[in-house]
This record gives structure tokens, C-alpha cells and sequence, in this order.
């Protein structure tokens, strides 16, 4: 925390703001609690043991999870880390290269070339899933990995982010400099400003990353073959069909506790290198 | 948004002139270098598709002579597709269904994200770090995967939430069955996104300046009084962002629903407008009525959006007047 407050460090604590956020902090963590619980049970315990309390089917859920469907659940976690790892490298990459020439360069076009990328912004991207299932499908692409890969490369609120952290955070001085001594402006880009970007490049690919493994849309439009889902395609599939097969439940439940451990443990982990001021526009 | 500009000393004598001029070329192609995949993939993945569903949702496909096989024949017909789909009861029911969904989760989730940002902000709350983890959590969470996880808790016979209002005496309505779908929805969209919003606030929160704060208290304001007249102002861009992007997922709203509608039959297939495009391009596969109501829909958000970045400036004029 930045702010201190030595003088009142022994006042009491605040009680009322505590419990509120305590009372918040059970709401949000109900559903990951409840799932890891209902993970270890049975389709029957489910329905007759205590909400939170272990079941005697934690081995059993998993194995026949990864059982399901002769092995498809590790493909489609395979899936997923594909896409979310190629994705939000290939984007942060796009979007380093573009904000640090929006923010640095002077160019004829450079106004055209943002107000297309602000306009990108404000559509939103599954809007623009179905026109890219129409066009990609013309071309042949889909039931490709390009399919989702493409679309998820270019963010134009990356390109904004890389571009807002470049203004701040790479002085035009340094690349003069940089000049005056002889360098290209590739090696200034990729030995002064590279460096300086990274932090920011850091938040892109965290946010780029979560981004696309929570992507539904995108692979549920493109990819009607199941060995190119993802894990959230493969979940909905899942219990569509297991609302029939009410068996189904526990292996969907242990499939979301699954799914949802990565991505928790990449947010406890990587909480503390998130430039989140970026986002909130009070970056210094 | 400020553009910077090449520092351009005034020159008279034309050699170095001209060579700053060349240098200044070569910066050019360097930039337009960097900039390139950035446009290309842009040009792919927005402007062609948005361009070829506009030609797409001005025609149609008949069925042509010769047999269920014959190769069907596209037939111009200009605006008729958006007449049909702006004809179309369902596509107005789907939309006062999503105007009744965001006109009640925005203001939820915008009030509860400045109030958990401004408690979390606040001197001597304790487990500030658990609890804005603990917040944030959820941002993790696929969103199909919440409204799965949220789905079972939906269930009277699994739910802990309804063994314990059952233990108390309490009855609670079923979430998945009539009106009260709009909160089973509304529910699963809040716990995935407040996290994230209320963290960009308090994230902002952050970088007010603590002399400004210590001044206002020194002035002998309490707590509600700093945080409505000093804090409140200072988070106002971040909020209007935030503000932007629940606006805009609340109108592209289709995960949560479309995952929910698996264990209850409240959800139909044109519930939201999104769902609606997906029946009429893979269900009914309509591809040219798909793409005039998902242009439609884009045209909404991108006018709503402006409509917010609107008043954010004229509320920001009228302060500094």
C-alpha cells in the first residue's frame, strides 16, 4: 500500500468496512470453493452430503474426466493453453510494435490509423465474431487453429494500452540519443525502448492470456470439430449433453474445478505484476 | 490524446536540411514497419469481415430450381434483409429482454465496484490484501465455466445457498424457472465482472495523492466526505471506463445465457439478440439475415459507446467551467 498512516496505526480497526468486504469476499469465493468440494464427490453425495463438506470420489471424477470421450479432456486443456499462449504472445507482440509507433513516431496517416484502432475498441469483438466466421469460412480457415488465433492476435485495446504505456514511459530524449550515436532505429527500439516497454508488455500478455482462454464465442462459432475446442467449448458441450445423462454432473463439475485452477493460480501468482494503473488511466 | 511530433529545429542552411529530412524518411518506413502487422491483421479481422457482411446482409439466398441440391442463387436485395430482421417480433422481444438485463446489472455493477474500490481504500480495513484478491479472483473464471458453477448452485437439492436459507426457514424462489431468469443471468454477469472493475477504480484510488486526502481530513471531513467530494471526482475517468465495458459486454452478452439455457428451458434460443444471430446463421442457416442483425447490433454499441464517452466530456466541461 502507498498511503501510511503512522498516527493512527493503533486506532482500532475499521469494523463495519471489514465485515462488508469479508461478506464480499464469501460471495466471490462461494463458487470455486463449492466446486473444488463437489469435485472429491459422487453423482450421488452431490445430491446427499453437506454442501461443503469431501466426498469419496475425487480419483474416480478425475480419471473418468480424463477418460471421457477416450482422452478428448487433456486435449481440449491442450487446446486452451494453445490458444491463450500463442494468442496473447502473437498480440502483445502486434500491439508493442504499433503503440511504440503511434507513441514515438510522426507519420503521415498516424490520426487515420488511431481513429480506426479507438473505433476498434468500441466494437465489441464477438459482435464481430460472426462476420469473421463468414469471411474465414470463405477463405477456408475455419476448423483451423488459425481460425481463433487470428482474431486474437490483434487487440486494438492492447495496441491502446502499448500505446499509453510507451507515452509514458519512454522518453523521446533517450531515442534521440540513441540516434546521435549512431544506432538504428531498430536496434533503439529493441535495446532502449523494448526494455523500457516491458513491464506494460507484461500486463498486455496477462490480460490477453485470460482473455482468450475465457473466450467462448470465438471457437464455438469457428471450430465445429471437437479435437479444436477449447476447455470452455468443450464444457458447454458437456453439459448440454449431460442434462440428459444427469452421470454427466460430476464429471463436468470436476472438469470447471479443473479448468478453473489454472487460471486462479495464474491470478494469485501474477497479481503482483499486473500494471493495472494502465487500465485505470492513472498511470504516472 | 496527444501526438508527439519530431522535434523540428529551424534550419537554414538546406544540407542538414535535407538530411534531416532523410532521416526522417527512414524513421517512416521504420514506423510504417512496426505498425504493419498491426494493420494487416486489423484489415482481416475487422475491416474485410465488417465489409463482406455489409455486402452479405444486402442479399439473399434463394433456393434455386432443380431439386433440394441446385446450387442456391444470391439475389440482391438492398436494404430488405434489415427490414425483415427491424419486422421481426423476436427481434425486438430479444432486445427488450437485453434492455431489461443492462438496464438493472450496469447500475449494479457499477455501484457495487466504487463501494468495494472506495471500502477497500479505506484507512484501517483489515484484510485489505485477502479480500482484494479475493475479489479479483473471479476475473480468472471463464465465463461459461461461472454460469456452470453458478447453474449447479441454482439447484434447490445441491445448493448450499438454499440448504442454508432452508435451515433458517427461509424460501427461496428457483432461480431457473420464469422472471427469475433475469437474476440467475444477472447474478452469474456481476460475480464474473465486479472484480475487475472494482480493482481498476481502486487501482485509480491509488494514485490520488495522500496529501490531498490528509488536507481534507486535517479540514476536519469524515470519511463519506472524502470520499464524495475527494476521492469520487479523482476515480471518474477510470469509472467511465469501466462504465464503457460493462455497457459494452452487457450488449454482447451470450455465454452466460447460452451455458444457463442447458439446465432450464427459460432460456430459448432467441432470448438475447446474439443468440438470435447464432440461431438464424447456424440454426436456420440464414447467413444474410445473421449479418444485417449482427451489424445492426454493432451499430448500437458503437452509438452507445459514443453516447457514454459524450457525456464523459460534457460532464468534464461542465466541471471545469
Amino acid at each position: 500500500m502507498s498511503r501510511a498512516f503512522p498516527a493512527r496505526a493503533r486506532q482500532p480497526r475499521n469494523v463495519i468496512a471489514t465485515i462488508v468486504l469479508l461478506g464480499a469476499v464469501v460471495y466471490f469465493l462461494l463458487p470455486i470453493v463449492w466446486v473444488l468440494f463437489s469435485s472429491t464427490k459422487t453423482t450421488g453425495e452431490l445430491f446427499t452430503t453437506p454442501a461443503f463438506s469431501f466426498g469419496s470420489g475425487f480419483f474416480d471424477n478425475i480419471v473418468d474426466l480424463f477418460q471421457y470421450q477416450g482422452g478428448a479432456f487433456a486435449v481440449w486443456l491442450g487446446n486452451s493453453f494453445l490458444y491463450s499462449i500463442v494468442g496473447a504472445t502473437l498480440s502483445t507482440i502486434v500491439s508493442a510494435a504499433a503503440g511504440y509507433a503511434l507513441a514515438l513516431y510522426d507519420f503521415p496517416g498516424k490520426k487515420a490509423i488511431m481513429i480506426g484502432l479507438l473505433a476498434g475498441v468500441l466494437l465489441p469483438t464477438i459482435t464481430l465474431a460472426i462476420p469473421q466466421y463468414m469471411l474465414f469460412a470463405q477463405w477456408g480457415l475455419t476448423n483451423t487453429y488459425w481460425a481463433v488465433l487470428i482474431p486474437v492476435s490483434i487487440t486494438p485495446f492492447g495496441i491502446y494500452l502499448a500505446f499509453v504505456y510507451a507515452k509514458a514511459s519512454v522518453p523521446v530524449e533517450l531515442l534521440e540519443a540513441g540516434r546521435v550515436d549512431g544506432s538504428s532505429e531498430f536496434r533503439t527500439f529493441s535495446s532502449i525502448g523494448l526494455p523500457l516497454l516491458l513491464p506494460g508488455l507484461v500486463t498486455i500478455f496477462l490480460l490477453q492470456f485470460i482473455g482468450v482462454w475465457n473466450n467462448f464465442l470465438l471457437p464455438y462459432i469457428m471450430q465445429s470439430d471437437a479435437d479444436l475446442a477449447p476447455i470452455t467449448v468443450a464444457m458447454y458441450l458437456m453439459l448440454n449433453r449431460g442434462g440428459s445423462e444427469p452421470i454427466l454432473y460430476s464429471i463436468a463439475i470436476a472438469g470447471s474445478a479443473v479448468a478453473v485452477i489454472p487460471v486462479v493460480a495464474f491470478v494469485l501468482l501474477l497479481q503482483r505484476f499486473w500494471r493495472l494503473d494502465l487500465i485505470s488511466g492513472s498511470i504516472k | 490524446m496527444t501526438t508527439t511530433t519530431a522535434p523540428r529545429r529551424a534550419t537554414t542552411d538546406s544540407a542538414p536540411r535535407r538530411k534531416a529530412n532523410t532521416i526522417r524518411r527512414s524513421h517512416h518506413v521504420f514506423a510504417y514497419a512496426l505498425i504493419a502487422p498491426a494493420l494487416a491483421l486489423f484489415a482481416v479481422a475487422f475491416v474485410i469481415p465488417i465489409v463482406y457482411s455489409i455486402g452479405l446482409s444486402m442479399f439473399s439466398r434463394e433456393a434455386g430450381s432443380g431439386g433440394a441440391y441446385a446450387p442456391k442463387e444470391d439475389a440482391f436485395v438492398g436494404l430488405g434483409n434489415y427490414v425483415s430482421v427491424l419486422a421481426d417480433p423476436t427481434f425486438w422481444a430479444s432486445l427488450q429482454r437485453l434492455a431489461i438485463f443492462a438496464v438493472i446489472m450496469v447500475p449494479l455493477m457499477m455501484l457495487t465496484s466504487i463501494v468495494l474500490a472506495l471500502l477497500l481504500d479505506l484507512p484501517r480495513v483489515g484484510a485489505r490484501a485477502f479480500s482484494r484478491t479475493a475479489i479479483f479472483l473471479p476475473y480468472g473464471v471463464p465465463s461459461v465455466i461461472a454460469a456452470l458453477m453458478w447453474g449447479f448452485l441454482y439447484v434447490p437439492e445441491i445448493s448450499p445457498v438454499y440448504q442454508l436459507a432452508g435451515s433458517i426457514g427461509l424460501e427461496l424462489p428457483p432461480l431457473l424457472r420464469g422472471d427469475q431468469i433475469y437474476t440467475a443471468i444477472i447474478n452469474v454477469v456481476l460475480w464474473g465482472g465486479i472484480g475487475f472493475n472494482a480493482i481498476i477504480i481502486y487501482t485509480a484510488l491509488q494514485s490520488l495523492p495522500a496529501e490531498r486526502i490528509d488536507a481534507a481530513r486535517l479540514d476536519g471531513c469524515n470519511e463519506w466526505a472524502i470520499a464524495r467530494h475527494v476521492k469520487l471526482p479523482h476515480v471518474l475517468p477510470a469509472t467511465v471506463l469501466t462504465a464503457l465495458f460493462s455497457i459494452i459486454g452487457a450488449l454482447q452478452i451470450y455465454s452466460e445465457p447460452q451455458m444457463l439455457s442447458s439446465l432450464t428451458t427459460a432460456i430459448h434460443s432467441t432470448f438475447f439478440p446474439l443468440m438470435r444471430v447464432y440461431r438464424d446463421a447456424f440454426a436456420h442457416d440464414d447467413l444474410n439475415s445473421a449479418a444485417a442483425a449482427s451489424i445492426l447490433l454493432a451499430l448500437a454499441t458503437v452509438l452507445l459507446s459514443l453516447l457514454v464517452l459524450g457525456l464523459r466530456t460534457f460532464t468534464s466541461r461542465k466541471a471545469n467551467s
